[in-house]
């Protein structure tokens, strides 16, 4: 058997769950885009280039209030700075990817980087290729996900009020699974309040600028968990 | 609402952030330099404080006005959505049933 399949055997297995979880998610980007009163053709462009789940849904938000490059960009910000921390954990094992490397990183998405810290390849598979085809296969269910929505979207009439909440939902899922896992809950309590106190402000005296209020949570968010990082870094590490 | 020439080139801003912030890492700490101390702190707390974040930023549309619906619908949902998770542990169940009671509170009940 040559390297290729040994690396797709070996790497298939593991993707189902993101299979199932990704035609899901895909699906409900879709269904908003072809919603909002766009063609279907927008959903496999999104999903080959900007390729974030979760920034997808907000591209839709984008879509709908106007053009502004200055919101494309704080919002992106916003929504993904949390991959920066992602390759910060894979700067380690992504050495020596070779030729593999540079779409392995512009494919680490949340479910991807799931894969890429807790498995390691086999013995007699190519690291380069095993990582390759995990995140190949992960991005083919999420270009899968996101047409099909999107074309049903189109040829399906219903009502989908109410269908954005998937990603609340998807946001409200991850908290409480960290929530569970976390030695401390002080970071997502930090995060709660920072978000929350400046969005009610924002609300109550600046109605039409609501969409910034991410702006001053992440700046109050960075100087928050500086302050607390001593006592911290002593519950983490304990 | 953007035209599609727009739409593109928001679809391409997107893009090139966020391919550039998850390249970063592997710029800046090319070869064997140590990842600063208080990055790897970061690492580790900021993952928390950013979904909660997003939590938050998901409410942001939800109405306190006359005509509104005072986050009902959003606190159910996200309450039975938070309560499935912890029981089941099934994101696919959590997001989708979730979702759906969604839906019917507002298309029916608000």
């Amino acid at each position: 058997m040559d390297g290729t399949k040994k690396a797709i055997k070996a790497a298939f297995p593991l993707t189902i769950p993101v299979l199932i979880g990704y035609l899901f998610l895909g699906f409900g980007f879709g269904v908003l885009l072809t919603k909002a009163g766009y063609s279907f053709v927008l959903a496999p462009i999104s999903a080959m280039t900007v390729y974030s789940g979760s920034l997808q849904y907000v591209e839709v938000e984008l879509f709908k209030s106007g053009f502004s490059v200055f919101s494309a960009i704080v919002m992106t910000v916003a929504v993904n700075i949390r991959h920066l921390f992602y390759g910060l954990s894979l700067v380690e094992k992504y050495k020596g990817l070779g030729k593999y490397k540079f779409y392995c990183i512009f494919g680490l998405t949340d479910e991807t980087f799931s894969l890429a810290v807790s498995q390691d390849p086999p013995k007699d598979v190519d690291k380069g290729k095993f990582y390759f085809f995990i995140t190949l296969f992960d991005q083919f269910y999420w270009i899968c996900g996101c047409t099909l929505g999107a074309v049903f979207g189109q040829l399906v009439p219903f009502n989908p009020k109410g269908i954005e909440f998937v990603m609340t939902a998807l946001f409200v899922v991850i908290f409480v699974e960290q929530w569970e896992s976390a030695k401390t809950r002080e970071p997502a309590m930090i995060g709660l309040l920072c978000s929350a106190v400046p969005l009610i402000i924002f609300k109550i005296f600046m109605p039409g600028l609501t969409s910034y209020f991410l702006i001053i949570a992440m700046v109050l968010i960075f100087f928050a968990l500086m302050f607390r990082r001593n006592s911290l870094t002593r519950r983490l590490d304990n | 609402m953007q035209n599609y020439p727009e739409a593109l080139i928001t679809i391409g801003i997107l893009a090139v952030i966020t391919l550039l912030i998850r390249a970063l890492p592997f710029i800046l700490f090319k070869g064997s330099k140590p990842v600063p101390r208080f990055v790897s702190y970061l690492g580790k707390v900021l993952p928390y404080a950013l979904i909660a974040m997003l939590v938050v930023y998901c409410l942001k549309d939800v109405s306190f006005t006359n005509g509104g619906t005072y986050g009902i619908p959003e606190t159910i949902a996200i309450i039975v959505v938070a309560l499935l998770h912890k029981l089941k542990h099934n994101m696919l169940l959590s997001i989708g049933a979730g979702t759906v009671l969604y839906m019917l509170l507002v298309q029916l009940v608000f």
